[in-house]
This record gives structure tokens, sequence and C-alpha cells, in this order.
């Protein structure tokens, strides 16, 4: 492997490229800032990643893994005279924690899953990546490579191994070792929950887990096929499963940016088709446009006209709404006399907010759903085509474009302080380079605890992935994408759910993909599989009507927002950002990027809006390099190329069969437009005119 | 080391842009020279063709260059072999796509697509259905689209359930949609006829391969079908009750039962040896076939309006010869026959007799209740009950408001008065850009209230006094009043309908703003005229008076025309029958 040392000055340093460090970076590459993105991780965009169910199953076993106590070398040698190091942490478990796995479904063929050992699991992919990592840093004067989707599929054809933790109820029981879970061990103390073997179904229930052997419900269900765990794992590539689950507000500060900067061309959309509630054990439709109104079936012609009309008085602020300044939402709403139903719809769905959230923010949350609604389609949300994970990389991209050199599986050791100015003037990477730098930028799970000011205890958010074979309100269209508001029940938090259909790239065919979001009560098994159960049939629930869960993982993940902006123990020059938080949209990330950003430069424009790739000049020296620029969108991406997939002319061609294609929001085409509301019609009428 | 990136500066790209600019002007100039030279000579080759095509494409709306393809497409259809014209045409439609997505709302490219549609050997209609639908789901409202779909549909004779299907598809996603609303009040009929019998099932689809062309059927549709329409009409109104497409589509179901056209009075006077008829709506008596027969002897008459300025009128008036029928003691017997319908009406002058007449009254057909359907009461009711449980939720909401005033009157024209008065009030003001059309409406119902008080009281006098009137209708139902009082009111003038009123012997219209008494003309009968406090200028105004011969008295005090110099020896000359001035 070529060792060739990276160059050893960069006005900008980044550590981690979640969301916010990889905005950051396409920020600070845009506006002529030699920018080194670094992750120690060998896939990209952090805690925000999307994997594919196999490389979901290997990031499982990284997370089950006990923590290497990796020797911190000594760097102390490279120091000059007033310089001082600041050692940075070297794991990132902290940030994940009470990882649990079920499977629901048999593993059919079974000689089909191969049983590949632990090692080369882990081993072949940290090879792969570091000499991509090494290839991006080396192509000077050339295009760096974008960003790959990860990991490397062909990694995860070959081998589709199933972590040991997993399945087959009575294999998992064979086991001797017990605590597959993986908790940390201090935290497994701290935590009420004893250590468990899998499946803890097992454990709770006096049933063994064989007398409820999937195979048997297949049996009774003869018309419907049901999906193998080999089935999966073979199709296994067509999921791209989201650490975090969040949805993207059409006028959120996300989606403006992506618009602004351009960065939109490399990613596609879809729109939330629909956003439903779960009360009194029932999946109801939440009507929020003017057309869900209008077709809803649930509510009277007279409900029908109060929610528009609270809707649309809400648009603005009256002296009636100020009046309740510091009073509860809730109490707004009832006054306003709208009934259980919409007062329902209102509070948990459409603002989505607690009884006791003041009404004003509940007014602004209300305010925003309704601005959102109508720019994109009939509900205020976009999910990104194949994941979330796509969104840093596309920041990352854009970085890149312009200049910003990315490895991943490479870190930074430590920080080295000028004592005599306090700032940080260089960093040593963990090959003991030591490369100089104005700024740093950190995610903060490179901090120690004893340097972080954070809230405490730590927040945590409790996730639920469940990969289910149906809809959990089945509509002529199958591609629906949903989101679930569920209130709270019995003062544990309220629950955001997000059902992905096939349409979003996200699983694969005839099975959906849900995400389940909720501020950590317990570990993220208590607090959610009380709601599986009572929304999916599961080994607990073998008669509800409702769909199967197949398989399904249940992890806590560290709540971004529970570290502080400022006041950390660092040098004015190292920032820090912090991973995701627990609301549905991406206001935070967006947020911290762009105040680290003008923090380092104020005087700079955030993200100025990119040029077309043929308005882009090379002087550089070498020659051939316009080439490569210019086709940087398509390389090493798995998703095509990205910018045009949906053109504007294709979508009147009656010619296409498909009457999918249509729903795709290709903010490519669509974001550019400022007018939001043109229909296709008339903008293609303005092009037509600016032609002649 | 790394190449910087670099950005071409604003005047750089402009600069590009310019000249590309010029570029693509020049090929085209050239190209559209080319074409013209081309059709000047005759030439419909492959190449004109294919110059052409490059032409429209970059610009759809030019009409002589789509003239010219036809041209051309017409000249090969005689050289070609039909498989080779069927080629030819499917390449055309997959251009005009093209030309689409350039202009969807191109006039030219529809229209072409219309002929190459129609020219194609073997068409393939449910390609041009889904092309229309594709288009439709880009903007709903593309009128160009939807007469297109209208040509296919009935080319391709889809079945009437499935258009309606399409329309509840497009009414769903955007029930802000005339276009659709409109196409289902023509399916609907079609699908879900009123069974003229009330055996034949109503909810049966007609033969889907021969749709029966709307204007043979009723208009009418069932009532089940119909409940089921209002109760979506309601979820739009109430979902957004200032969207007007589904009220006006709301007003569709509730109206139209039409009125039977007939002779619905005539009217003969001894004295003026005179006949007057009057119809259920404007017609034209010269030209439609109007036969009078006296006691079994056709006679020859001249059918005049009743004011030169109508061609078309709801009462026309024949003078006989004279002394046909001045013989007080006999008795005659008329007939008009309206032989185009056929329909026919007798009315008998009795011995001793001056006048006589033969109608259907107001109140008798139920005239009135007509602009809205004759729907069971109880369905108006619960209506009228939804529409007011709206109107509490928006008391300000016009649309609202002018439907309940609507069903009121379908229920109960004279118990709901003083409710529909009230509406009114609360209209103009929500609304006051219209109030002048309120005023006129409210009008409209005033007189015709007081129409049916007139009626149910057996009275040939009509008084609408301090009313706020600020038009006159309905005048041909006035045909037999002999005292009129429109005292008090904000009329401004008599219009030329006025002169409907044949019998009428006393008119008083003090105290309005009457600036023209044109339709005060040859009224036989008229012998007082009370005009006091008016705005009546000159006395050329007057001049209209002139026309009825037993005028008497005319009281003209309060207007401006008094005022003119010699006023008095000017009346007396314009008016020589007025023995009883006051000025």
């Amino acid at each position: 492997m070529a060792t060739e040392e990276l160059p050893s000055e960069f006005d900008v340093v980044i550590l981690g490229t979640g969301l916010a460090e990889s905005v950051a970076a396409a920020a600070f590459s845009r506006v002529g800032q030699k920018v080194l993105h670094l992750d120690r991780r060998s896939y990209y965009a952090a805690n925000w990643a999307s994997f594919t169910f196999n490389a979901l199953l290997t990031w499982i076993q990284q997370q089950q893994e006990e923590p290497q106590p990796q020797e911190v070398q000594d760097w102390s040698s490279l120091l000059e005279e007033g310089e001082e190091l600041i050692y940075l942490s070297q794991s990132n478990s902290a940030s994940i924690r009470n990882v649990q796995v079920f499977c629901f479904t048999s593993e059919e063929d079974e000689e089909e899953a191969p049983d590949t050992t632990e090692e080369e699991d882990s081993a072949d992919p940290q090879v792969e990546t570091e000499e991509e990592a090494e290839e991006a840093s080396h192509k000077e004067g050339e295009e760096p490579e974008p960003p790959q989707p990860l990991p490397p599929p062909a990694q995860n054809q070959s081998e589709p191994e199933p972590p040991q933790t997993l399945p087959p109820p009575s294999q998992s029981q064979s086991e001797p070792e017990p605590p597959q879970t993986l908790l940390p061990p201090a935290q497994s103390q701290s935590e009420p929950e004893p250590p468990q073997t899998l499946p803890p179904p097992a454990q709770s229930e006096p049933e063994p887990p064989q007398t409820l052997p999937p195979p048997a419900q297949n049996q009774s269900e003869p018309d419907k096929k049901k999906i193998s765990y080999a089935h999966l794992v073979r199709e296994g590539r067509r999921f791209n499963i989201d650490l975090v689950s969040k949805l993207m507000f059409s006028r959120g500060s996300l989606v403006d940016l992506l618009i602004k900067s351009n960065v939109s061309r490399y990613a596609e959309f879809k729109n939330v088709t629909r956003i439903l509630t779960y009360r009194q054990g029932r999946v109801e439709q939440v009507p929020c446009s003017r057309s869900d109104v209008f077709a809803s079936r649930q509510l009277s012609v007279v409900e029908k006209r109060k929610l528009m009309r609270f809707l649309t008085s809400c648009a603005e602020e009256t002296e009636e709404q100020r009046a309740y300044n510091g009073r509860p939402y809730l109490e707004f709403l009832s006054d306003q006399k709208l009934g259980d139903n919409l007062q329902h719809f209102l509070l948990h769905s459409i603002a989505m907010v607690t009884e006791a959230t003041p009404t004003e923010q509940g007014l602004a949350a209300t305010r925003h759903f309704l601005r959102c609604l109508g720019r994109y389609g009939n509900t205020p949300f976009l999910f990104p085509v194949y994941g979330l994970g796509e969104i840093p990389q596309c920041f990352c991209r854009m970085c890149a474009v312009f200049g910003g050199i990315y490895c991943l599986r490479h870190s930074v050791s430590c920080l080295l302080l000028d004592t005599h100015s306090n700032r940080c003037k260089a960093v040593i990477d963990s090959r003991g380079q030591r490369i100089s730098c104005s700024h740093v930028v950190l995610e903060e799970g490179f901090v120690g605890a004893e340097r972080k000011r954070s809230s405490t205890p730590p927040r945590f958010l409790s996730r639920a992935v469940l990969i289910t074979d149906g809809s959990i309100l089945p509509t002529d269209s199958e591609q629906q994408v949903s989101l679930v508001t569920v209130p709270p029940a019995a003062g544990g938090p309220a629950v955001k759910m997000v059902e992905l259909s096939p349409s979003t790239m996200t699983c694969s065919a005839g099975t959906y993909l849900v995400h389940l979001t909720c501020p950590s009560v317990g570990s993220a098994h208590q607090d959610l599989s009380p709601l599986v159960t009572s929304m999916f049939r599961t080994p607990e629930s073998p008669d509800h009507d409702g769909p199967s869960v197949l398989w399904c993982l249940f992890f806590n993940m560290a709540d971004g927002s529970g570290v502080e902006a400022e006041g950390h123990d660092l040098p004015e020059n190292v920032h820090l950002s912090s991973g995701p938080d627990a609301e549905l949209g991406h206001e935070h990330a967006v947020r911290q990027a762009e105040s680290i950003f003008q923090k380092i430069l104020p005087e700079e424009e955030f993200c100025p809006p990119a040029p077309n790739p043929e308005d882009i000049i090379y002087d550089g020296d070498t020659g051939d390099t316009e080439g490569d620029t210019v086709n940087t969108g398509d390389t090493g991406d798995t998703d095509g190329d990205t910018g045009d997939t949906v053109n504007t002319g294709d979508t009147v061609n009656t010619g296409d069969t498909d009457g999918d294609t249509g729903d795709t929001v290709n903010t490519g085409d669509t974001m550019n437009t400022d007018g939001d509301k043109t229909s296709p019609g008339e903008e293609e009428e303005r092009q037509a005119v600016s032609e002649e | 080391m790394h190449g910087r990136v670099k950005v071409k500066s604003t005047a750089q790209q402009e600069e590009e842009k310019r000249k590309e600019r010029e570029k693509k002007l020049k090929i085209y100039v050239a190209a559209r020279d080319a074409c013209f030279s081309k059709r000047k000579e005759g030439i419909f080759d492959d190449e004109a063709l294919q110059i052409s095509q490059q032409l429209l494409s970059s610009n759809p709306d030019f009409a002589t260059l789509w003239n010219y393809r036809r041209e051309i497409l017409m000249h090969l259809e005689t050289v070609k072999e039909e498989d080779e014209v069927q080629k030819i045409y499917v390449a055309e439609l997959s251009f005009l796509e093209s030309c689409l997505k350039v202009n969807p709302k191109s006039y030219g490219s529809w229209h072409h697509r219309w002929w190459v549609s129609t020219r194609l050997p073997k068409p393939d209609w449910a390609r041009e259905l889904n092309l229309c639908d594709r288009c439709l789901s880009l903007d709903d409202r593309n009128f160009h689209c939807w007469d297109y779909r209208r040509m296919v549909v009935m080319m391709s004779g889809v079945p009437v359930d499935q258009e309606l299907a399409f329309t509840d598809r497009l009414i769903g996603s955007n029930f802000s949609n005339y276009s659709s609303w409109h196409y289902r009040s023509t399916l609907l009929p079609l699908l879900h006829p009123e069974s003229p019998e009330p055996t034949s099932p109503c909810h049966k689809p007609p033969q889907s391969s021969t749709p029966p062309s709307p204007q043979i059927l009723s208009h009418r549709v069932c009532e089940e079908q119909l409940l089921k329409e209002y109760e979506l009409v309601q979820n739009a109104f109430f979902t957004d009750p200032n969207d007007q497409s589904a009220w006006f589509y709301y007003r569709w179901l509730l109206g139209r039962a039409e009125r039977e056209e007939m002779i619905s009075c005539v009217y003969v006077c001894r004295d003026e040896e005179r006949v007057a008829v009057a119809f259920s709506g404007p017609v034209n008596a010269q030209a439609c076939g109007l036969l009078l027969v006296l006691d079994g002897l056709p006679q020859r008459v001249e059918w005049r309006s009743v004011h030169p300025r109508f061609k078309h009128s709801p009462v026309w008036i024949c003078d006989f010869p004279p002394g046909t029928i001045s013989d007080i003691p006999n008795e005659h017997n008329l007939t008009v026959h309206w032989t185009e319908k056929p329909t026919h009406r007798d009315c008998a002058l009795y011995t001793g007799r001056s006048e006589s007449w033969c109608r259907d009254s107001a109140t008798d057909q139920e005239l009135f209740r007509s602009e809205l359907s004759v729907e069971k009461t109880s369905v108006l009711q619960s209506e009228l009950q939804s529409c007011n449980q709206l109107q509490e939720l928006e008391p300000l909401n016009k649309w609202c408001l002018l439907t309940i005033i609507l069903l009121m009157r379908a229920l109960d024209p004279l118990g709901y008065e003083k409710e529909t008065l009230a509406h009114f009030q609360t209209l103009k003001e929500v609304d006051s850009m219209r109030s002048a059309y309120y005023s006129d409406l409210c009008s409209k119902f005033m007189i015709e209230n007081t129409i049916l008080k007139m009626e149910y009281a057996e009275v040939r006098v009509f008084s609408i006094s301090d009313k706020n009137l600020t038009t006159l209708c309905h005048l041909d139902q006035l045909l037999l009043v002999t005292h009129i009082n429109l005292s008090s009111n904000q009329l401004q003038r008599l219009p030329p309908q006025f002169a409907m009123l044949q019998c009428l012997e006393v008119l008083e219209a003090d105290n309005n703003s009457i600036e023209n008494l044109e339709g005060v003309y040859h009224l036989p009968k008229l012998e007082e005229i009370i005009l006091k406090n008016n705005k009546i200028s000159s006395l050329s105004d007057l001049q209209p008076l002139a026309s009825c011969p037993k005028l008497k008295r005319l009281d003209l005090r309060g207007n401006p025309v008094t005022q003119t110099a010699d006023v008095e020896s000017k009346l007396a000359e314009l008016l020589p029958s007025v023995t009883d001035l006051l000025l």
C-alpha cells in the first residue's frame, strides 16, 4: 500500500463525515479554503450513514465488539518549542449502545448463507477502504474521487454473512456465549436491564421461542409467501438502512441549502406521500393538505371546515394567539372547539409537539409544517432516494469538486497546541504526519468527555429499524412513503415512525423499511418494542393482522443536541460539531455548520451557488483535468448519474410506460426553479419563450 | 499542485451565451427561408419535412410551417403505401410529443396532433389517452389537452363510467378544476339519466360503444346519484368555501328543471280588437309559425312585438281588421296555434265582455321555483341545513349566502322572504364589488314574490312600493295588470319590456330615479302616469308617452324637465291627449 504523505498544509482540517462536518467542509472548500476531511470510519456520513443490509450487519458486529484498547502512541517527539499535545479520543463506540437484533423470519436455505468468520469480515473492508483513501489523497491535479457509497458492494455480495448474534432462535440458544448484545460493560451495569441472550422473547416468555417458529406461520398462510432471512441477505444490496431517521422539511434549512448551493444536483428525492397517526390501536391517515381534507372519509364536513379554517387562520399571528403565549398549545387548541379528532391531528401530527408545549412554539411548528406543504407534494416532507446517508456524501462531493481532500480510515491522533497563543497550529494524523492548519472542526466523538461541555446525564435517542412484509396502512399504491406520528403513551415519549417503500430505494421489493425514533427513557428495546408489538405481528403478537416484522434492530444513539455549542475546553480555533439530534428535520446540523463557518470566515458567503460544470475553468498545471472534473458526479456512484434522471422533458412523454417516475422530485431540476408553485407546463413555456 | 477551480466571470458567460444565440438565430433564419422557398416552388419532399421539423421543434407556434407540413403529408399519402403512411404519421406523433414538451399549450401542436390522429390509418387511441392523462397530471387545466382528450374519448369510445372515474381522480387531486366538474356534468346525465318513466332503472349505463349524444337525453340526473354528488360537492365547499368551481357545480346540480316551451297566455280585447299572446320564453312570432284562428277561420294577421327593439319577445300582439270582434253581443272563440311545437291555446270572448284571457298563472306553473329543480322538498331541506351549518362557520362567505338564498327560494319563496332580504343585505356588505348585482337579483326575487301574492289574491293590481327595486323583470307575467305601483324604489328607467303591460291603465312610479321612459310605448289603455320626483330632464324623454292614445293624467312634479322654458305649451303639443298635467 502506498504510503504517500498528505500535503502538510491546510486551511481547515475536519474530522468526521457527519452532516454538519460535511456541510462545513463543502462551505469552506467552496470559498477557496484548502480542506482536509478525514474520518476514522471506513464509511462516509458517521452516524448519519446508510448501509446495505449486509453492511449494516457488519456495522452491528462492530458495535458489539469490545472496543479494543488502542495504545496511545506518543507523538511528543514531534513537538517543537512552545507546543503541547492534546490527544483525541480514538474510539467511536460511545455514541452507540444497547444494540439488539432480532430475526423473526425463517432462515430458509441455510446452506446458502455462508458462515464467514469474523476476522475476514472486519479485516477486508479495512484494507479496501484504506486503499481508496490513499488513492483519493493521491490524485493530485485530478479530482479527488467522490465519496463512494459504502461499503463497496462487491464485498457485501461476496460475503453476506450474518453476524452470529443473529437469528434462528434455535441457533442463538445453542450459542455458548450469552451477552451478545454487547453493551460496553460499564453501561450495562448502569442499565437496569440485565444482559440478555438473544432473542429476548425467549427469556421474557415462558415459552421457548421454538414454539413460535416462523415456518409454522408460513404454512398457515400459504397465500403470502414469507420472505426468509436468506432472502434478505441475498437482496441485501437493495437496502439502504439509515442509522438516523429524519425527513427533510420542504422549506427547511437543509432543502434551502441544497437548492442554494446547487448540491441538490447530486441527489434525487421522493415525496413523503402521506402522514399517518397511530391512536387507539388504529392507524389513520392525517388529512393535512387541501386535497387530503377533501378526500378524507373520516372527517365530517363540519370538521373539514373547522380544520381548514384553523390551518388558514394559523398562517398569520393574531392577537387571539398572542393571548395564549406561555400557555400550553393544547389549551389553545381545545379553546378552538375543534373536537378530539382534529385536536389530535393538529397537536401530534402537524405541530408534532407535546401537550405541554407552549402555544407560541406549537403555532410556530404548525406554521412551519404548513409553509412546507405543497411545495413539492401533498405533504411537507421529502426523503432522499437511496437514504439519508446520501446527503452528507453530496456535500462531501461538493467539497471534493472544489479541491477538498478526503481520506477514510484515517484519523488525527492529537492536536498541536501553541501554548503561546492557545491556538491549535497543526494536527498529527494517525500515521504521525504533522499537518499544519488554521482551523479544526471535530465531530464531538473525537473529544474526551473531560473536555466537553454537554448535558448530564448524556441524552440518547432510541432507535428501531424494522424490515416488514407489508405496509402499516395498505392502499392501492404500494409506493407510499409514510410518516407515522405516535403520541406519547403512559408517560413515554412521542415516537416518530417513518415507513419507507421500495420506491425510495431503501428496501427490496416486497418489503418495507420502518424506522422508529424517540428520545430515550430506557434502552431502545425497552422504549420501542412495546409499540412494535402493538403495531406489527411479531412472535409476541402472533395474532396481529398487521404486517409481520421480519427482522429488527434496536439501538441507542447519542443525542447530538446534548452537546453545547460553546464552552468546551479546547483551543479557540477548534470547533466542535455534534451528531444527529432527535428532531425530525435537519435544522440542528445545518445551523451548526453555518455557525462554525461564520465563526471562522465571517465575511464569506455560506455555500454560494456552485457554478455549472461548463463554467468551471481549471488553471492548474495539468491539462487533462477539465475532462475529469466535468463528470465528477458520476464516478463510483451506484445511483448512476444523479442530476438529470428526471428531466422535465420526459415527464410529458407518454411513450414512457412507467407511471411512477413522475413522482420523483429531482431537486437537480425542480429545486433550481425559484417559483416553487409553477406548474411544469408553465415552466416549460417559460423555457420555450426564453429560447426564441 | 492541485488544479484550483475558477469560475468563469459573468461577462464571459454572457458573451458565450450571446454568441450561442447568434449562431442559433442564423441557423433558424436560414432554415426558415429554405422552407418558404420550397413551399413556393411546391416541393413536398422528405427534406422539407425535415427542415420544418427542425424549425418547429424549436418554435412549435409557427402556423405556416404546420400548414406546409400538412400539405406535404397529404401529398405523401397519395404516393406511398398505407404501411408507410402509417409509419410517417406515427413518427409525426412522436415528433409532436417533443413539441408539446417545448410548449404544452401550443395551439399549432395540438391542432396538428388532432389532424394527424384523425388521418392515421391505424390510430392508437390508448396511447393518445395516455398522453392526455400525463399532460393533465402536469397541468390539470390545460384546455388544449382537454379539448383534444374529448376528441380522443369520442373517437375511441371510452366507456362513460371510466370517464367519470377519471374526473373523480382529477377532482380528488385538486377540486379547483372547472374542467373536471364541467366534464362531470356532461357525463352524469349519460350514466345516470333521470328515469323518464319511473319503471326504468336509472343507473344502468348506456352502451359504451356508442355513447348517446347528450343533446338527445335529458340533462337531469337520477336522484340516487344526485345525492352522491351533493355529498361530493359538499366535501369540496366545506373544505374550501372560497373556491367557486365547486359552488358552480353545486348550482348546476340544484338547478336546471327546464320549462316547457308553451303559449302561457292569450288575451283578447274587444275595444282595441287586439290579441296579445305570451309565451314561456322569448320567441320570434313572425318566424315560428303562429296561427290565429277566430271562430274556426284562420286569420291573416300581422304579429308584432310589443316594442320595435325586440325581434324575440315573450309577448306578441296583433290587431284584427276593424269590426271583426267589436260586436259586443256576439261570442267569439279564438285559438292560437304554435305550429312549430306544436301546441295551441284557446280563448273565448263571451257575449257582453269587453276582454277575455286564458292562461296558466305563475302559481300554477310553480314558475319561480323552476330555476332550482323540483327535487323532493326533503332533499332541498337537508341541503339548506348543511349550507346553514356552513354559514354558521363562515358567516361572511358569499357563495354560501347566495346558495342559501337560492335554496330558500326553491323551497318557499314567500315564507323565507325576510331571511332572504337579510342575507342579501349581508351579501352586499361582504361583496360590495357586486352589490349592484345583488340588488338586481333581490329586485327580481321581490318582483317574483309580489307576482305570487298578486296571483294568490287574484287581482290585477301589482304593487311593489318601497322595496329598493333597482330593476324590473318578469314583465311578461304582468300582461294583465291594470294598475302598477312602483313608487319609492330606485328604478332608473322603465325599460322596453315595460311595453308588455298591455292592460295597464294606471302607472304609479313616483319617487324613483327614472330618467328614461322607453317602455311606456303603445300602451293602449294607459290613462294615468304618476312620475313625481324622478329625474326626467328633457321633453324628448317624454316622447314615448305620445304613443299611448288614452293618456289623460300626467304628474311630472319634481322632475328637472319642469324647469324647461315653455314646458306647458310644448307638452300640450307633444301629448295632446293629456288633460290633467301636474308640473
